[in-house]
């Protein structure tokens, strides 16, 4: 990631495509304004009008009925005008139609990009060939990053666990695949916790993934113990296919969470999935609805911190322009 | 103008030993004398090479001119005009243009085009397998006849080995080398960037080492059923060089080129989702670059070839894994040898070697050598000139280079062939 990128000369937020390269305080800054929209949603007037005049584009190129109605509450409690557009393509779309969409755009005058593509760089490719007043968020590109759901999670940890200093932190599944993986891993690195583990067998790991930092574990029972937070990711079925998995069944033996295996975890271990959840796969379904489960709360704290991300990353365009 | 007489520059002519100041004389497109002056020779031109360099002209055993068949990313005449500024006076032609080379008609068309072009000589590599496929095999001998002097799949898959048994046969047959760009397909399938710590980093799909060694490895055993020669092209890591290495010792006639970006760059160079930096094989890790750099110097590696690949604008703009792989490489080719000398890699003598009389010798071309009676393929260099790379200076059509903006260091002042110059 070029440092420079995502940050203003004087080190604010001007895009967010990765956590890679933000600082701790950083981070912080973001928790702590998501914390201050969060009272707001509960109030019978749930807007506030730091962005009214803006326009923000919903960019998806890839579907998410889930993220993109979170971005578009968040932008639309901030009073900015959203615009939605899903672009379905293939896999092999070429760069130039890429940039053909975003320069049409921009001749519309709008603001921002929330961006979601199925292919890694994708958001920082539109970052690097928009007008330097737009400014882009990345809802997801690839297998590289997805930012805004690693600081939601991040929210939802600090609402539980005081110090990220103490904690211990499992990811299991599909690790491989995974953006929302590589983004929690570098949060929770950028947040000091204490120890980060991924749980996967080795056909859902990434090469070296220690690199990343992060300990991998092969056996769930032994990644579970001591952990303070499980994080549970989607499987797709896809991968059955393409011989990373034989059976659903299988995987769901050694790898679903159940009763038995969160008993490992600490005690108060609360659990955690991006959703959506496949309910006898990844996980059983009566941890899912449990009071471990803090699934749906890391649903609504999706909007209050893209709301944070949103609102940050505008204002210091504004300042910038 | 037939008579030229190049005067005080340093000769170095590796396959003759040869490393001095002297004069080297041509006279009707050959080579006359070298080292030594001779008597009664009325120059119609001389030309000054002092503080220079005078070599042979390079061979470079991959490039791709995009033509016939892509030309909104390069011709014939401009790919060619580029590798003469290179100091490059015979390349090979890897056989994906579209048409394919897999007929006569191919290649003389491709011979006829390049020689009204006026620039290096241009050696089109016939298919190996009828239209690339990997499944029957091409008129070897038609190809043979018509100047081919070697066979690839270019970087295609021949995924049944069966195929490739009989297809080295057969070009073995017809005294034909099979150049073998190792990789397996299935392990590199929609892979961007060298599987390790930097594609997962970035999320971008891996192409793990072991799917070039379980090719080199496939084919080093098949090499040795069949007597076929064969040249490894553009190998890139650790494992291959020692597996070549190996075969070399056991008496097997076999040969290996890399790519000077792969002697120079590892993963960890990417700017990350930099699309100029993504080229096939991708860059290794430094272990892989300095075992590469280690085969170079004990001649495991027998060349290094610039594997240019120019491209159109578009192909380069987008995310990085939708990018087309590849890179302009023919201007870079000499500064990034030459910087292989200077970082003591390899000595003079070798880094010419390995772009002259080594790959000359593995395609059996009388090129590549000072000899009298060879043609006079020549580059003159300056290997301090310092020049950094812009619109102005660069050649090719295609501008992906990950080096663009940067200095160099290194420059074809002449380049000759056939005793005509096609680049001052």
């Amino acid at each position: 990631m070029k440092q420079n990128l995502q940050l203003s000369d004087d080190g604010k937020l001007k895009h967010f495509l990765s956590i890679e390269g933000l600082s701790r305080d950083l981070l912080l800054k973001i928790l702590d304004t998501a914390e201050s929209f969060a009272g707001m949603t509960e109030q019978s007037v749930k807007k506030v009008p730091l962005l009214r005049g803006k326009t923000i584009v919903n960019l998806f190129f890839e579907n998410s009925t889930r993220t993109r109605t979170t971005f578009e509450l968040a932008a639309t409690r901030l009073s900015a005008d959203v615009l939605n557009i899903n672009i379905a393509t293939s896999a092999t779309s070429k760069g130039e139609s890429l940039l053909d969409t975003i320069r049409n755009l921009e001749a519309m005058h709008v603001d921002m990009f929330v961006v979601r593509h199925a292919i890694s760089g994708a958001a920082q490719f539109i970052a690097e060939n928009s007008a330097s007043h737009i400014s882009v968020i990345n809802a997801g590109d690839g297998q590289h990053a997805h930012p805004t759901q690693a600081m939601l999670d991040m929210y939802t940890i600090k609402q539980h666990k005081t110090d990220f200093s103490q904690l211990k932190v499992a990811i299991i599944g599909d690790i491989l695949h995974s953006r929302v993986a590589r983004s929690q891993i570098l949060a929770l690195n950028t947040l000091q916790a204490e120890e980060v583990r991924v749980i996967a067998p080795k056909t859902l790991l990434p090469a070296q993934v220690e690199c990343l930092g992060a300990e991998p574990y092969l056996n769930m029972k032994q990644g579970l113990k001591d952990i303070d937070v499980i994080i549970m990711l989607r499987l797709q079925k896809e991968r059955m296919k393409s011989a990373l998995l034989p059976s659903e069944n299988e995987y769901y033996k050694c790898f679903g969470l159940t009763p038995e295996k969160l008993a490992i975890a600490k005690a108060d271990a609360i659990v955690m999935h991006p959703g959506p959840i496949n309910r006898g796969v990844e996980i059983d379904s009566s941890i899912a609805d449990s009071h471990r489960s803090v699934i749906l709360q890391q649903v609504s704290n999706g909007i209050a911190v893209r709301m944070a991300i949103m609102s940050m990353a505008m204002q210091n365009m504004e300042a910038k322009a | 103008m037939n008579k030229i007489v190049i005067e005080n520059g340093r000769l170095i002519d590796p396959a003759n030993k040869l490393d001095q100041t002297g004069p080297l004389y041509i006279a009707e497109g050959k080579i006359v004398a070298s080292g030594h002056s001779i008597d009664n020779f009325q120059a119609d031109q001389t030309i000054d090479a002092e503080n220079l360099i005078v070599c042979p002209g390079f061979v470079d055993m991959s490039v791709r001119l995009r033509e016939p068949g892509h030309t909104r990313k390069g011709s014939i005449q401009s790919e060619t005009q580029a590798a003469a500024k290179a100091g490059v006076t015979s390349l090979c032609l890897p056989p994906d243009t579209r048409p394919i080379i897999d007929t006569p008609a191919v290649v003389e068309y491709i011979k006829d085009k390049s020689e009204n072009a006026r620039y290096p000589n241009v050696f089109p590599i016939g298919a190996l397998t009828r239209q690339l496929e990997g499944k029957e095999l091409s008129s070897m001998y038609a190809l043979r006849q018509a100047g081919c002097v070697t066979v690839s799949n270019a970087s295609l898959p021949v995924a049944n080995l069966q195929v490739l048994r009989r297809a080295m046969e057969y070009a073995d047959t017809h005294r034909l080398l099979v150049m073998h760009h190792p990789q397996d397909h299935a392990l590199s399938r929609n892979g961007c960037a060298h599987e390790g710590a930097n594609a997962s980093r970035y999320g971008l799909p891996g192409i793990p080492a072991a799917a070039e060694t379980i090719a080199v490895a496939q084919c080093l055993e098949l090499a040795e059923l069949t007597g076929c020669r064969v040249h490894f092209s553009q190998i890139s890591c650790k494992s291959s060089v020692m597996m070549i290495q190996q075969a070399k010792k056991k008496g097997l006639t076999v040969s290996a080129d890399t790519t000077a970006h792969q002697l120079h760059l590892t993963e960890d160079n990417i700017t990350p989702f930099d699309s100029a930096f993504h080229v096939s094989p991708p860059l290794r890790s430094k272990t892989d670059k300095m075992m590469l750099r280690e085969g170079l110097a004990n001649q495991t590696i027998n060349a290094i070839c610039s594997d240019h690949q120019p491209h159109d604008i578009d192909a380069k703009l987008g995310a990085f894994p939708e990018t087309e792989p590849g890179m302009a490489a023919l201007e870079t080719l000499l500064p990034l040898t030459l910087q292989l000398v200077r970082e003591n890699a390899v000595t003079l003598t070798q880094a010419i070697a390995a772009l002259s009389c080594n790959p000359a010798k593995i395609l059996g071309i009388n090129k590549g050598t000072l000899t009298p009676g060879f043609d006079a393929d020549i580059c003159i260099f300056d290997p301090n000139q310092s020049w950094i790379i812009n619109q102005d200076n660069w050649l090719s059509a295609g501008k992906n280079t990950p080096y663009w903006g940067q200095e160099m260091q290194g420059q074809a002042v002449y380049t000759l062939q056939n005793g005509k110059l096609i680049h001052t």
